[in-house]
């Protein structure tokens, strides 16, 4: 069998991620044009319950060892590392994601194959295997053509379509005899989101802050639009980490994922992180100082301009509409 | 505790980044440079643990512009020690930047122990390569995790908070020396006065160690680098502030929202 496209399944409390069908979408892809099979490989008990989902697979490789349960990357490096070794597989997909953080880097300096992290696009360009990352905030992308068209892929969340990942067939299921090494991390608990006084999750209308917001005294500025507008606060991950508002108001790769009928977002300059949980907003109306700021590429209305001199003003003026 | 906190210099994204003419790298005239976000938190985490269960703090850079200052404030606000390795760390890639730390500890005195741990930023905007924190953790056969926002010593390990998403955060046990990518510390960074730095930088001085030069500077050969292309624009709006206001009032109450 030629060399595989291998896809980690990536799974959070027994669930596979919208993350793995737009992997396998995109192994799809390059399938076609590399010649291919797509291997998709799910580490845990539970794996062969989530092998009827992975119809997007030509094989779904299983490696059903309990001490897999864990969630993280550590408990899964030892095994990646193992079945790379017995498979050699041409790619290796995972998702760019908090739960499977680092093992990309780590599987790379285990097995010196390349790393490219951020990727949000592949080609197949004859034999070879070009990838498009997106650097400094997103502001820039790079191309990466891999050595061999071999290497270790961290994909993007949102970057690919996860219907193309998604087929009804049941691809055949091959157990792996492979075992964990003990875990040096051991996972003891989840801990559950913070209940906020709010639920940004469930807002009609979401008054964002970014950095370009200045100062704790100016999220004052947000409350009153927001209360106007009968809606909540939210920001971006520098005002939370600043301690401006608390983090169930995050919203993000780490915080929430919101698609409230209006975002209107405040000095956010639409960072990778923080657009992956707002994109789905059904109107964003951006405002920032930087008239090349990303999210006025995602956005529906844009205004270059500033935040805190802005808010008061549009406050003021659907009060006098509202009477 | 030894506590070690890695500091790693990025482009400021607030300046616009431009592509240089050879299509590989970012135009450095009108580049400026700022201490990557998560490290600001790293360093502020290891202060935290110093402040609970007392230690010292060592924060260590390579040479890149700006990264003298960020040193003496490391030193303003608390840590015992400030080394720089003069390795021209925009010329390197995250591998060779995490074998340049790799190579310092190597060369310590004293290999890592049960009262060490390592604390650089969880992740940066440039690492392409992968994180420097993954990587560095790997070189010195170090238990890993990243994306931590909690730490809490106990005996001989770690007791760490990790972030999922949508909130989820997990609980996770760590054994000692070990490394740990720092998203968020559990305070924001403190602000330390420029006369705090000022006087560090007359009392206090930088160490520089030498270490081999990492080779090769980059695993990745760059095809290509360029700006984005928007796939949309936003329609925007232009006029007074006053102007933008009423528009926006009369955009809000077409969607219903008012």
């Amino acid at each position: 069998m030629s060399a595989t496209i291998l896809v980690l399944v990536e799974q959070l409390r027994g669930a596979a991620a919208d993350i793995t069908f737009e992997m396998l979408g995109a192994a799809r892809k390059l399938s076609a044009a590399l010649q291919r099979p797509v291997e998709a490989v799910v580490l845990g008990a539970q794996g062969a319950a989530l092998a009827g989902q992975l119809g997007a697979a030509d094989r779904v490789l299983v490696v059903d060892d309990p001490a897999l349960d864990q969630p993280g990357a550590d408990a899964a490096v030892g095994v990646l590392q193992q079945i790379l070794a017995q498979r050699t597989p041409a790619l290796v997909l995972l998702g760019g994601t908090n739960v499977s953080f680092g093992l990309g880097t780590r599987l790379a300096a285990r097995t010196g194959l390349p790393f490219v992290n951020f990727c949000k696009g592949a080609r197949a360009d004859g034999g070879a295997v070009v990838l498009t990352s997106q650097l400094f905030g997103g502001k820039i992308l790079t191309d990466v053509q891999l050595p061999d068209a071999r290497g270790i892929v961290s994909v993007y969340p949102g970057a690919f379509p996860a219907d193309a990942g998604r087929r009804p067939q049941a691809p055949p299921v091959e157990k792996l005899a492979v075992s964990a090494p003990a875990a040096q991390v051991v996972f003891r608990e989840f801990v559950e989101p913070e209940a906020g006084d709010v639920d940004i999750t469930k807002q009609t209308v979401l008054v964002a802050v970014g950095r370009g917001i200045q100062s704790a005294d100016n999220v004052e500025l947000a409350e009153e639009l927001a209360k106007t507008l009968g809606g909540a606060v939210c920001a971006s991950r520098p005002v939370i980490d600043q301690g401006w508002l608390p983090l169930s108001r995050q919203v993000g790769k780490s915080g929430m994922s919101v698609k409230p009928r209006v975002y209107l977002a405040f000095g956010i300059s639409g960072a990778p992180e923080h657009w992956d949980g707002m994109q789905n907003s059904e109107c964003i109306i951006a405002v920032n100082t930087d008239a090349k700021a990303p999210i006025f590429d995602g956005a529906h209305y844009g205004v270059v301009g500033d935040a805190v001199e802005l808010l008061p003003l549009l406050t003021e003026k659907i009060q006098a509409k509202k009477g | 505790m030894k506590l070690y906190v890695l500091l790693k210099m990025v482009p400021d994204t607030v300046e616009e980044l431009n592509v240089a003419g050879d299509n590989l790298s970012l135009d450095a005239e009108y580049l400026r440079f700022k201490l990557n976000d998560p490290d600001e938190h790293a360093l502020e985490q290891a202060l935290l643990l110093k402040e609970k269960c007392g230690g010292t703090v060592t924060a260590v850079a390579l040479d890149a512009p700006e990264v003298d200052d960020v040193l003496f404030t490391a030193l303003a606000k608390g840590a015992d020690r400030a080394v720089k390795i003069p390795a021209d760390q925009a010329a390197l890639g995250t591998v060779a930047t995490a074998q340049a730390f790799a190579a310092w500890f190597a060369a310590l005195p004293a290999a890592p122990g049960a009262d060490t741990l390592i604390l650089p930023g969880s992740q940066a905007i440039d690492d392409l390569e992968g994180e420097v924190a993954a990587c560095l953790a790997e070189l010195l056969h170090l238990p890993f995790l990243g994306v931590v926002c909690g730490v809490a010593p106990a005996a001989g390990k770690v007791t760490v908070l990790k972030e999922f998403s949508g909130g989820l955060r997990g609980r996770f046990e760590v054994p000692l020396p070990a490394v740990l990518g720092i998203q968020s510390a559990e305070k924001p960074p403190r602000y330390v006065p420029v006369a705090k730095v000022r006087a560090a930088m007359k009392s206090a001085k930088i160490e520089t160690a030498t270490v081999a030069p990492p080779d090769p500077p980059r695993v990745l050969a760059l095809q290509r680098m360029y700006k984005p292309e928007a796939a949309g624009r936003a329609q925007m709006l232009e006029g007074a502030p006053e102007e933008i206001a009423t528009r926006l009032a009369a955009l809000l109450a077409e969607r219903g929202v008012l």
